[in-house]
């Protein structure tokens, strides 16, 4: 049984088709990546994954349950994690109330457990251990997506879900994230990263889908898709 | 009037402004707060407010008649403030859900709820006038507080009564400053506040939050409604309408949405107002309280301890 099964999902922004009959499935422990222009439907998959956006019609399983129409506080609590798009941390918070906001699923469990996912925290990304007591408003961007990124963790998802991790970040940045990205996924969480930059991405992921106007137009391998010249032209800059 | 009358006058009416401005605080947190999570102005929370005065009333009638405790504000007290907290809590629940909520499922836009609020407003004034009839009510402060219960502190007269009310009305603040700083609901109210939709992917139930933000405010609301009821010993239905505007003044001043901006815009407008009472005329009260109001946003449009709005939270 896949991690997550999407089937024949249609939605809509007022009268806009967002997804057009998508179809993925992503099974346990794989990272997988969505690719695709501006308004590809990316992001909405995404967001209707979290029930953000309604369906109007298709399924959402994960672990085998159907998830699309539940409330997003209960879907987070079955397992899901976002990172999002421009890391939204909450700025007028300390770095250490944001990661205690990504525990609230689990505000209940054992002490010990959450210090043993701070402590996992700070052995991916020291420098937000020096950071605790500032807002996070104040730290530079790639601080944030590391916060952000953390506070996703804090939750302990079996899937996590990233949106654009690269977007905004310098060079030297973009490598780092998708290295900690990679570390993320061998010590077990299952990963669904959208991304513009589709060679990074590519480069981690165990398989792809391309997406265009709302639908799924292609799926493979990401070595078969990096090896493919008509998304080397799409996606990745080569010219004709 | 010379400077040693003024020097003579002002301490006592420092006492009197302060006392005021804690009780205005106390009502203004409630509109920060609910502005807060919602941006919208709830314009019943001031017959909330009357309501707790209306509750505190009635129980201290009860309790007078029944003989059954003895009237010392160490027993009174607590149980007027818990019952008419209770019961105001509740009416703010139930105001969430019936008149705000299901306009926002529908997708309303700004300015439903806020003709909402208005109606609400009406039809809780108009309730109580039903049920209690439309005579002012008498607190009977004196059977709790006696007139003899007063010291001088360096030439200024205090009675107990007014230091009782500041320091309720003090540590109420402190708790609920307590509650949204290091409890997971505060956590989560300021969460809701700044990002609704990433408060909801944390995991929050974002209506439920909202539904005990109103309860928390409407609650304190009616703490106050007590404490004035006390203070100025004559209450009535239409109260909260000029009560509520104070306070929503006083809630604007500090920065709306502030909680902290709340207690310390409610503190300056009561010293203000007392002020102006005492040294310039007891009919500008009001005027000289929006002219604060009107200065303050001139130079700080946010509000004292308010920031800069994005567009879209901006009343």
């Amino acid at each position: 049984m896949p991690l997550l099964q999407i089937e024949n999902l249609m939605a809509y922004y007022g009268p806009i088709r967002a997804l057009n009959d998508i179809s993925l499935t992503i099974e346990d422990g794989e990272i997988v990546c969505l690719l695709g222009g501006n308004a590809s439907g990316k992001s909405t998959t995404m967001k209707t994954i979290l029930g953000i956006v309604r369906p109007a019609s298709g399924s959402v399983r994960f672990g085998g349950e159907r998830i699309d129409r539940l409330p997003t506080q209960a879907i987070v609590m079955r397992g899901i994690s976002l990172v999002p798009e421009a890391r939204r941390l909450f700025g007028r918070m300390t770095v250490r109330e944001n990661l205690a906001l990504g525990a609230y699923a689990r505000r209940h469990a054992p002490a010990a457990e959450a210090d043993a996912d701070y402590d996992r925290i700070f052995s991916l990304f020291p420098r937000v251990k020096e950071r605790l007591d500032q807002y996070a408003g104040t730290l530079s961007g790639g601080e944030q997506q590391m916060v952000a990124i953390g506070r996703a963790l804090m939750a302990r998802p079996r899937l996590l879900l990233m949106d654009e991790p690269s977007m905004g970040l310098a060079p030297v940045f973009v490598d780092q994230v998708f290295d900690i990205i990679r570390a993320i996924n061998q010590q077990g969480t299952t990963i669904l990263v959208v991304e513009q930059n589709a060679a990074v991405a590519l480069s981690i992921a165990h398989r792809g889908y391309v997406l265009r106007n709302g639908r799924v137009v292609h799926t493979d391998t990401a070595a078969a898709l990096l090896a493919s010249d008509e998304i080397r032209r799409a996606y990745l800059g080569d010219e004709e | 009037m010379t400077f040693a009358d003024i020097l003579a006058i002002l301490p006592q009416q420092l006492v009197f402004g302060i006392t005021l401005g804690t009780a205005y605080g106390l009502i203004a947190i409630g509109y920060t707060m609910v502005y807060g999570v919602l941006f919208m102005i709830n314009f019943a929370h001031g017959d909330v407010f009357m309501i707790g005065a209306y509750v505190g009333w009635a129980l201290l009638g009860m309790l007078f008649a029944s003989h059954v405790v003895p009237m010392h504000p160490m027993i009174v007290l607590p149980l007027l403030l818990v019952g008419a907290m209770v019961m105001t809590g509740a009416i703010g629940l139930l105001l969430e859900r019936l008149a705000y909520r299901p306009l926002y499922q529908r997708g309303a836009t700004r300015l439903g709820p806020l003709i909402s609020a208005v109606g609400a407003s009406i039809f809780l004034q108009n309730a109580v006038m039903l049920i209690a009839g439309a005579r002012e009510k008498v607190y009977m402060t004196y059977s709790v507080f006696p007139r003899t219960w007063r010291f001088a502190v360096a030439g200024i007269n205090v009675s107990v009564l007014v230091i009782v009310i500041a320091s309720i009305a003090l540590l109420m603040m402190l708790g609920l400053h307590w509650l949204v700083q290091r409890t997971w609901l505060g956590r989560s109210i300021r969460a809701v506040a700044e990002d609704r939709e990433m408060a909801a992917v944390m995991g929050i139930d974002v209506w439920r939050v909202v539904a005990l933000t109103f309860c928390i405010g409407s609650a304190l609301g009616g703490a106050a409604g007590v404490l004035i009821g006390f203070y100025y010993t004559q209450i009535n239905f239409y109260m909260g309408y000029a009560a509520g505007l104070k306070a929503f003044t006083a809630a604007v001043l500090g920065g709306i949405g502030n909680v902290r901006g709340a207690m310390l815009g409610g503190l300056i407008l009561g010293i203000v107002e007392s002020l102006a009472v005492t040294f310039i005329n007891p009919a500008f009260k009001d005027v000289i309280a929006f002219v604060v109001l009107i200065l303050v946003l001139m130079f700080r449009p946010g509000g004292i301890l308010g920031e800069a709005l994005p567009d879209w939270k901006r009343v």
